[in-house]
């Protein structure tokens, strides 16, 4: 993604050149979108932090200081305006999702001790299982989802990671490592059980 | 009691490991705990794995539906720019 954006130029944008703010939006809309549908689940919810992501891009591209890459700073935006979407929408869940940021990983321990990586690769990645793995996705706390989308499915580094949802590079590792463990299980308790049918 | 002290112990190295970013003494310490930890060489394996199927599930270039990016540019006052590639 950052490839495409560097050709897109900066000083036209903030000289308010539209024809180069389009080329933006097509540029990030595919990523972008993906990372708000995601995050929550609901094409509907997916397609307003789209849509509010690209016009506070509009609205402060001329404050846009160059910190970190342009990309970075559209995630930037989208991560937050998924965040209050989900704190609005359930805040029943979201308010629990209070854990400490410290070495604590009592709750995270394995349970799962299958060796599923043995599956053959056209069975790991049926419809079904893209569904269990988008399903997993959904399971994980707000805080954690981001991360790992970020990370993970759009491939922004651990700095990036950081920059974008101005957080410690430290809290990133942490929470990244959580969500990777939780997913883990989750996996493996799918995993195991298409194991478990083959050898019966 | 060690054995699993060990185990919940390396827990907090194997995202760093499986990144390749874990510093050298730590990363000595997991793989000679994973030579006799068959639990733990498992749990370093499936969530490799699990980091593996999320990239290649995505593998795809992200695409916006057409009527989704129609509304988009209509939000944006940037409907003069639909035809793809214009400008």
């Amino acid at each position: 993604m950052s490839e495409v954006f560097t050709e897109i130029s900066l000083q036209a944008l903030q000289a308010g050149d539209r024809a180069e703010f389009a080329r933006m939006v097509d540029a990030y809309s595919g990523p972008i979108y993906r990372l708000a549908l995601k995050m929550l689940g609901h094409e509907q919810d997916a397609e307003d932090v789209l849509q509010n992501t690209f016009l506070k891009a509009l609205q402060y591209i001329g404050g846009f200081e160059g910190r970190s890459s342009l990309s970075t700073w559209l995630y930037r935006i989208a991560a937050n305006e998924a965040l209050m979407l989900l704190r609005k929408k359930r805040p029943e869940i979201e308010m629990t999702d209070t854990e400490p940021e410290d070495e604590d990983l009592s709750d995270y321990v394995p349970t799962q001790f299958v060796d599923w990586c043995c599956l053959p690769e056209d069975e790991m990645l049926t419809a079904e299982a893209r569904m269990q793995l988008d399903r997993a996705i959904q399971i994980l706390p707000g805080k954690l989802r981001i991360v790992f989308l970020l990370r993970d499915i759009e491939g922004l580094s651990i700095q990036e990671t950081s920059q974008a949802l101005n957080l410690s590079e430290t809290a990133i590792k942490t929470r990244l490592l959580r969500a990777r463990l939780k997913l883990r299980e989750h996996l493996s308790a799918y995993y195991g059980e298409r194991l478990a049918q083959r050898s019966e | 009691m060690k054995h699993k002290h060990d185990c919940t112990h390396l827990l907090g190295s194997i995202s760093d490991y499986v990144d390749g970013e874990l510093d050298e003494a730590l990363c000595q310490e997991l793989e000679q705990h994973l030579a006799e930890c068959p639990d733990c060489r498992v749990v370093v394996d499936t969530t490799r794995k699990t980091v593996t199927l999320y990239h290649e599930s995505t593998a795809e270039p992200a695409q916006v539906p057409d009527d989704v990016r129609q509304r988009l540019f209509k939000c944006l006052n940037l409907e003069d720019y639909l035809k793809r590639g214009e400008g």
